[in-house]
């Protein structure tokens, strides 16, 4: 039997488990694909994989097979779009300025010497970011000459995507920030992310708890996941003192699993009644 | 039932269980990957964070 959906991953974990079982309760046929084992004749007309949950943890992998199965006619949620423009913040940033949705002011600098001297003319603290990047890493807080340029040196024998010196504001705000996810145009469920810590990202120890979504929010989200042309995004908020709230990131493959955990929606039924109607 | 190659814990593979599928040590915390053996499945170390890896 064709499958109705087939989740594209490259590690399972509860995320792409809850949407297998999901998709079992709601008999929705799903094909499991490990994109580790994927090979594409570009040339061929492709298997029929129904629409493809794109859900690779590795960036490059979900960027390219997003490509290679669209081009080949292939439904991908999210599209390649989505992936380039979502995983990259600085074109995340661009969009959203070009929309008008409140995002933390930045600065992109493309040597060290240019870092540095914007960061002098600017004033600290600032928080330098990989323009492509998740999970934190990488992210530091620059809150004088002497860290900026230790940091900076550091990166400037990496990878040529480190040598982009992404440079944010720091955001005044409480001790949380907001994710929420999008499914279509609607927001189904959204958490604050709690830490003491200045980054609050989960798979740094933050904790969850519901977060009322406001009107205000899901105009601003519905935007944001508009403008890296998404589908289904996690789009993360904070309530800055001095702008109220501004969108610093939109995700491609967002995680959800403590979002569902604290906010008891059921986001992978939710995921897959989506892909179903969109293909149609 | 496996053991942890770190710590030498039991580790219960879930009925339901994926090839691919992570699999924590609840002792350790090592991460592990099901991978299909001769009888069910082995584990495997897990590349728990790649240098592109994110959401």
């Amino acid at each position: 039997m064709n499958p109705d959906v087939t989740i594209l991953y490259d590690s399972i974990r509860w995320e792409e488990k809850a949407l297998l079982e999901a998709g079992k309760k709601k008999n929705i046929n799903i094909q499991m694909v490990d994109c580790k084992k994927l090979a594409l004749d570009l040339e061929k007309k492709p298997e029929d994989y129904g629409v493809v949950i794109q859900r690779c943890v590795s960036y490059y992998r979900n960027l390219h097979s997003t490509a290679a199965l669209e081009g080949l006619g292939v439904k991908v949620i999210n599209c390649l779009n989505t992936g380039v423009f979502a995983g990259n913040k600085l074109f995340t940033h661009m969009l959203l300025k070009k929309i008008g949705v409140p995002t933390p002011d930045a600065t992109v600098a493309f040597s060290k010497d240019a870092a540095i001297e914007a960061l002098e003319t600017q004033g600290y603290p600032k928080v330098i970011k990989p323009t492509v990047g998740s999970w934190g890493r990488l992210i530091s807080k620059l809150n004088d000459k002497d860290s900026a340029e230790g940091i900076i040196e550091s990166r400037e024998t990496m990878y040529p995507i480190y040598q982009v010196h992404y440079l944010e504001e720091f955001v005044k705000r409480p001790p949380r920030d907001i994710r929420a996810i999008m499914v279509g145009e609607k927001i189904v469920a959204a958490i604050y992310r709690n830490s003491e810590h200045w980054k609050t990202n989960m798979a740094l120890g933050g904790t969850a708890e519901p977060c009322k979504v406001t009107q205000e929010m899901e105009e601003m989200c519905i935007k944001a996941k508009n403008a890296v042309q998404g589908d289904i995004v996690g789009v993360d908020l904070m309530e800055s003192e001095e702008k109220g709230l501004v969108i610093h990131e939109v995700n491609n493959t967002t995680e959800y699993k403590n979002t569902v955990r604290v906010c008891e929606v059921d986001i992978p039924a939710l995921m897959l009644d989506y892909a179903l109607k969109v293909e149609k | 039932m496996s053991k942890c190659e770190e710590c030498d814990a039991d580790i219960s593979i879930p009925r339901d269980a994926l090839e691919g599928e992570i699999v924590t040590c609840l002792e350790c915390g090592a991460s592990f990957e099901l991978a299909k053996g001769s009888d069910g499945f082995d584990l495997k170390p897990a590349q728990t964070v790649g240098e592109d890896w994110g959401q």
